[in-house]
């Protein structure tokens, strides 16, 4: 049964769009978080009742609530990036470099990348296949036979230990938000929507985390230092949609695009405290808000790391979902992101101390 | 013991869904403990006893999930892709049945290989639960399972699917019936989702803060046909355990529980395991640290649906732990 919303939502409008465009073209891979985070720390300011920044690097806003013993309500999006890093000067503005995070190298050779602070750009660069020999292109690369070019003049600008990432900028067409670091800017600019428009039924924590794409680091310490009632991961999820190549019947999609935001039940690193997964299914129900449930299966966000801290925080994860996930280009919807954000919004509203007193 | 560990066994509890199996563990010990709670991650947390001069506070562990499969996608025709929960390995499953926690029962098949000896990729199996068709198949994305494989008495060995570790549930729910005072805190924690991780276990050690843990669950064994290198035989008394594939044992408990079982006349064996671990590491490595250590059921075929284990070491399991935990805890 659908009811008409009794809900004030919140919409995705110019401004928001604009937010996350600035938030997809900044350059915060595992470890150097800062560019992101000073956009966050702008956003968070005015609206937070206190705003700190951890050890790690971390993001930690509360927005009280306006009710006695309310329940404390931990949401948590990573500022990090996948990307690279440069280890090695070879003369003339060409750099050895390691991958941060789950990265396919087949897909790197003649990618043009941002390094550095100053986004200096770069190109890591391929054999052209006129020089190939026979068989060649049919052999992966190994990443020890990459290079990132700046080229020599931009040599002193960038040194080793600086990160890089792909040089790609946000772009909205269609129905489509396309971009690098959608995973997870859609959970950052999520949470900071959520806090413009924070419910005041439940005391709000803010986690805008460091270093998830290298073993939900950041999270680890945010879910220690909150020690919330509850625990919502907001990310980034593969959509793996598109039709087999031999017509048989795709049944490892994970999750579809224009399917609404993906609720977690079991991936690598979580089994999604039930209570909390029929919760944000029974308020998508109940308002009309369309969501799916990610196929269970490997992987892990924030929540991992933050459920298991202290005596046990209770956890789920919602995700937009995303083709090309760990690529240059994310592919994702406006819309799924919209009801991402209103799923979250109207489940943030209806929740009471009730929902936990069922034993898991 | 044996209609215990019958009634254990035979509860379906996968990882995550322990909610069927704490209700029937926490009805058999209701009136054996002074206080029980279950926590954020579905823990069931008993203490008997409070700390009397002398005493400390134990830390018990036995973990009531199993392992099993999870629904990831419902075919056009009704059949049932899966994803597995814990340590599950294809060559256990092919034909084998499994019951969901919704009750609905199916048995695992497999596409038709290209090379007949080949072994099944578990995405190359599906579930058939008797539908014919998406929209009326019982089973959802995200519905878990448990095998379904009865308990069976063969005299002195007996087997079943789950015995990991609900064994060693009921060597807990036997302590506490027949255990009669101490001068320690015990709590009882029969702990969630051990098969995907030790997360149960992790939560609970933060909350009980122990100064000592034992985690009690089953060990391989080194007896059957050209099996694995592992000095441990059913039959031949529970297994001390020096060290695993996540922990190493404090041998001061080593010890302790080495002298607690020849002066109870106990026969045991030491156990030295190439891979696994067990809730002790989570007990070990919470806070700042604890003395933690193992006492282990032997069991045959372990994650597979037809684990074996000896009555004569359940029974002895239960008198060393008894021995252990009734009088002052000297780690010398």
């Amino acid at each position: 049964m659908t009811e008409s919303t009794p809900l004030s939502l919140p919409e995705i409008g110019v401004e928001q769009i604009a937010l996350l465009e600035r938030l997809s073209n900044a350059v915060a891979v595992s470890g150097d978080e800062s560019e992101v985070r000073a956009i966050v720390l702008d956003a968070v300011k005015p609206l937070a009742d206190e705003c700190s920044v951890d050890a790690l690097g971390n993001v930690l806003v509360t927005k009280r609530a306006q009710v006695e013993n309310p329940l404390r309500v931990m949401l948590a999006a990573h500022m990090d990036e996948i990307g690279f890093m440069l280890v090695q000067d070879d003369d003339n503005g060409l750099y050895q470099f390691q991958v941060v995070g789950g990265i396919d190298t087949r897909q790197l050779p003649g990618k043009p990348v941002w390094v550095g602070r100053k986004h200096i750009p770069g190109v890591i660069g391929a054999k052209p296949i006129h020089l190939q020999e026979a068989g060649e292109s049919g052999r992966t690369i190994p990443l020890d036979a990459l290079r990132i070019d700046v080229g020599p003049g931009n040599g002193g600008k960038v040194k080793p230990g600086d990160r890089a990432t792909f040089a790609t900028s946000f772009q909205q067409i269609g129905p489509s938000l396309i971009g690098k670091a959608l995973d997870d800017r859609l959970g950052v600019a999520t949470l900071i929507e959520l806090l413009k428009h924070a419910p005041g039924n439940v005391e709000l924590l803010l986690a805008f985390t460091v270093q998830e794409e290298v073993g939900l680091r950041g999270a680890r310490v945010a879910g220690y230092a909150f020690n919330p009632d509850l625990a919502i991961a907001v990310d980034s999820t593969p959509a793996m949609d598109m039709p087999m190549w031999d017509g048989s019947e795709n049944n490892r999609y994970n999750t579809r695009l224009d399917a609404g935001p993906a609720i977690y039940i079991a991936d690598s690193s979580t089994l999604a405290d039930p209570r909390l997964v029929r919760h944000l299914a029974g308020t998508g129900d109940r308002f009309g808000i369309p969501y799916q449930f990610r196929q269970p299966g490997g992987g892990g966000t924030d929540a991992g790391a933050i459920h298991t801290r202290r005596a046990g925080i209770p956890s789920v994860s919602v995700s937009v979902p995303g083709r090309y996930a760990h690529t240059a280009v994310l592919v994702t919807r406006f819309n799924d992101w919209k009801n991402t954000l209103q799923l979250l919004h109207a489940a943030i509203q209806t929740m009471t101390p009730a929902l936990l007193s069922e034993l898991r | 013991m044996k209609e215990l560990i019958k009634k254990m066994v035979e509860v379906v509890g996968p990882s995550g869904f322990e909610g069927a199996i704490r209700d029937v563990i926490r009805t058999e010990i209701a009136s054996h403990v002074d206080d029980i709670q279950v926590d954020a991650m579905g823990n069931l947390v008993a203490r008997k006893g409070q700390k009397s001069p002398g005493g400390i506070r134990i830390m018990l562990a036995a973990h009531m999930d199993e392992i099993g499969v999870l629904a990831t996608h419902v075919e056009e025709n009704g059949f049932v892709r899966f994803t597995t929960v814990g340590g599950v390995r294809p060559h256990t499953l092919l034909g084998g049945r499994v019951i969901f926690v919704n009750g609905t029962r199916g048995v695992i098949g497999g596409e038709r290989l290209e090379s007949p000896g080949s072994l099944h990729s578990f995405e190359q199996m599906f579930i058939d639960v008797g539908a014919t068709s998406r929209e009326t198949c019982p089973v959802k994305v995200g519905d878990f399972a448990g095998f379904d494989r009865p308990f069976a008495d063969y005299g002195d060995r007996l087997t079943s699917k789950a015995m990991d570790d609900r064994v060693g549930v009921a060597v807990l729910v036997e302590i506490l019936r027949t255990m009669e005072s101490s001068p320690n805190e015990v709590y009882f924690v029969f702990s969630t989702q051990e098969e995907v991780g030790l997360r149960g276990a992790t939560t609970a050690a933060y909350a009980v803060d122990p100064d000592l843990g034992i985690s009690v669950d089953v060990t391989g064994t080194g007896d059957t046909p050209k099996g694995s290198r592992m000095e441990v035989s059913l039959g031949k008394g529970p297994a001390i355990k020096v060290r695993d594939g996540g922990m190493i044992s404090d041998p001061r408990v080593v010890q302790w529980m080495v002298r607690s079982a020849e002066a109870s006349g106990l026969p045991y064996q030491l156990e030295v395991l190439e891979g696994g671990t067990t809730d002790a590491r989570a007990m070990q490595l919470t806070r700042a640290g604890v003395p933690a250590g193992c006492v282990s059921i032997p069991c045959r075929y372990i994650h597979s649906p037809s684990e074996m284990v000896d009555i004569h070491d359940v029974q002895n399991a239960v008198k060393l732990l008894v021995a252990l935990i009734s009088q002052p805890v000297s780690l010398g």
